[in-house]
């Protein structure tokens, strides 16, 4: 099965090219810049590479679906949803951005939490469990305050890796909680990769085109207060 | 024989607050136009959310694009470009049909990628019920923009006036809001002003320079929100809605028309045309008819109502003339400026 994955979800632009569960291409991006402009020719380039072309060759487009950032996502969705669309052969499989994270510490048994720094205290964090060689949700992705999570997470007493690339500005508290519980792999560790994402997604069970949306997990502030506003007429 | 081969343009148009995806037939002719409208969604936060605007888009960019072609019967195959809205417009909503316009070029090989402006789209709209004749005059108003654009020839324009404050769309939607009529307030005020009211109230108008073909809304939106603010204070006899909404109207009315007909004489132009949301108004539209009956070596010409606001058949019409004049995308298509 050829399969193209793309993950736009976060800082990382990442696309890459798998043939049957073997990575062919990878291509990664760490600098913070627009991925709309980047995006496509990346793909071409991956595609290129691998003597792949799209109309008839593509079996399978995979996704980062996030969490992450809003903008980000939706340019990876919006360019998957509508080559699969378009192409009618290949099925869409999309991945959550934590998940995709979570197996960069596939070396090592135990929990795992992936996340990624959503600002004024708060991340996008889930947490996994690496068990026989299979890594798998344990608790939903959410949007949570750092501290908080980190004390869900003592409760556990065991040894938690923690993966992100945000995880130095986070590293003194994440210690400062778990001590000899919290686990921090080398930093090459941190950076998501496609290829995982393809390979990924080779295993998965595709979507419906039309209905897939990004997991941005937060409401838009203006429709959360909105909703608030709704139940309180409905109270008094 | 040899046939002569027709020319289809896809259309993609996500600027704002409407999904929309339409085949254009030789640059004239609508082969197929769907527009998911978001307003209802909007209507709750009185105005256009972006990010709101942005995740809608994300939801209907491959029903439309189905719609778009069922109603054509027609395939990917069939298309010679494909033209997308680059901006100006909200960038988070630009982005999810620039990179939807890419995966759809990009996944058939051959289709060429336009980069339309959405200004040139309101302009070529008109071109989709009646050919243009140049020079032609442009008046683009909308809720993002004033400008008097003239055009010597296809694909060419020169903007010869534009506002220094708000757009005259932008006007109305605030001076609405302040009348607290409901969101989209800007027909609402034309609605009332066709309705019994009287343009009793003496609003400024900005001329501005004299030689300037440049517009200014601000200090009108000022002098509307002041009087009934004031009207307010002193309690007393209340200042009738209708009467408010026609007065303000006959402000930006009689401004737009008079420069408009100035710059048409000015630039010896065969034709006027009216483009965007704003054209769509009545009252409007009366004026500037009775005035251009008097100049009848000028062609005045408004685009139908569906199409003043925005759509993507007028998207495909301007990118017909792009992709006729050889113009090619990247797959950067890097955005313009919003
Ligand atoms: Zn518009």
């Amino acid at each position: 099965m050829n399969v193209l994955a793309i993950d736009t979800s976060n800082q990382v632009l990442g696309v890459a090219v798998s043939k049957n569960d073997e990575i062919q291409a990878e291509y990664t991006v760490n600098i913070k810049r627009n991925h709309s402009i980047g995006l496509m020719p990346a793909i071409d380039h991956v595609m290129r590479e691998t003597n792949l072309t799209p109309p008839d060759q593509l079996e399978r487009i995979v996704v980062a679906k996030g969490p992450g950032s809003y903008t980000g996502v939706r340019i990876g969705l919006s360019t998957a949803k509508t080559m699969a669309w378009t192409l009618d052969i290949p099925p869409i499989v999309a991945v959550s951005s934590l998940e995709l994270l979570a197996h960069n510490a596939r070396q090592q048994h135990g929990l795992i939490s992936p996340f990624f720094d959503a600002r004024r205290g708060l991340v996008y964090t889930g947490l996994y469990e690496n068990s026989r060689d299979r890594i798998f949700l344990k608790k939903e992705d959410q949007n949570i305050n750092l501290e908080q999570w980190l004390d869900e997470l003592k409760a556990y007493q065991k040894p938690v890796v923690f993966l992100s690339q945000d995880i130095r500005i986070h590293q003194s508290l994440i210690v400062e909680k778990l001590k000899n519980d919290a686990v921090i792999p080398s930093p090459i560790d941190h950076l998501p990769r496609p290829g995982i994402l393809a390979l990924l997604g080779s295993q998965k069970n595709p979507e419906a085109i039309h209905q897939l949306t990004p997991n941005y997990i937060r409401l838009v502030e203006a429709e959360a207060n909105w909703l608030k506003e709704q139940e309180k007429k409905q109270n008094d | 024989m040899g046939e002569i081969m027709n020319e289809y343009i896809l259309g993609i148009e996500t600027s704002c607050d409407e999904t929309a995806a339409a085949i254009v037939k030789n640059g004239t002719e609508i082969v197929s136009n769907v527009v998911a409208s978001q307003i209802e969604s909007h209507k709750r936060f009185g105005g256009v959310v972006p990010e709101i605007a942005s995740r809608h888009h994300v939801e209907q960019i491959t029903m439309v694009l189905e719609e778009t072609f069922d109603q054509a019967k027609m395939t990917m195959k069939d298309i010679d470009a494909v033209a997308v809205t680059e901006g100006p417009g909200l960038v988070g909503a630009l982005l999810v049909g620039v990179n939807a316009a890419k995966g759809l070029a990009y996944a058939h090989q051959k289709p060429p990628l336009l980069g339309v402006h959405h200004i040139a789209g309101h302009i070529y709209a008109n071109r989709l019920e009646k050919e243009f004749e140049f020079p032609l005059l442009a008046l683009v108003v909308s809720g993002g923009h004033t400008e008097l654009i003239l055009m010597k020839t296809h694909g060419s324009f020169e903007i010869i006036g534009e506002t220094r404050d708000d757009a005259a769309g932008e006007a109305y939607d605030k001076v609405a809001r302040t009348l607290n009529l409901p969101y989209p307030g800007g027909p609402k005020i034309d609605q009332l002003a066709q309705t019994g009211g009287e343009a009793t109230i003496n609003f400024p108008r900005a001329w501005l320079e004299e030689d300037s073909f440049d517009f200014s809304f601000s200090g009108l939106k000022s002098a509307v929100i002041n009087t009934l603010h004031n009207a307010k204070q002193k309690g007393g006899e209340t200042m009738k809605q209708e009467d408010v909404a026609a007065s303000f109207q006959a402000s930006v009315v009689e401004v737009l028309t008079e420069k408009t007909v100035k710059a048409a004489k000015q630039y010896r132009v065969k034709q006027v045309i009216v483009a965007g949301g704003v054209a769509a108004n009545q009252g409007l539209r009366t004026t500037l008819q009775s005035k251009f009956q008097l100049e009848k070596e000028i062609n005045l010409f408004f685009p139908p109502l569906s199409l003043c606001t925005d759509n993507a058949a007028m998207i495909a019409a301007a990118g017909s003339i792009a992709y006729q004049q050889g113009h090619k995308a990247n797959w950067s298509l890097t955005q313009m400026q919003a």
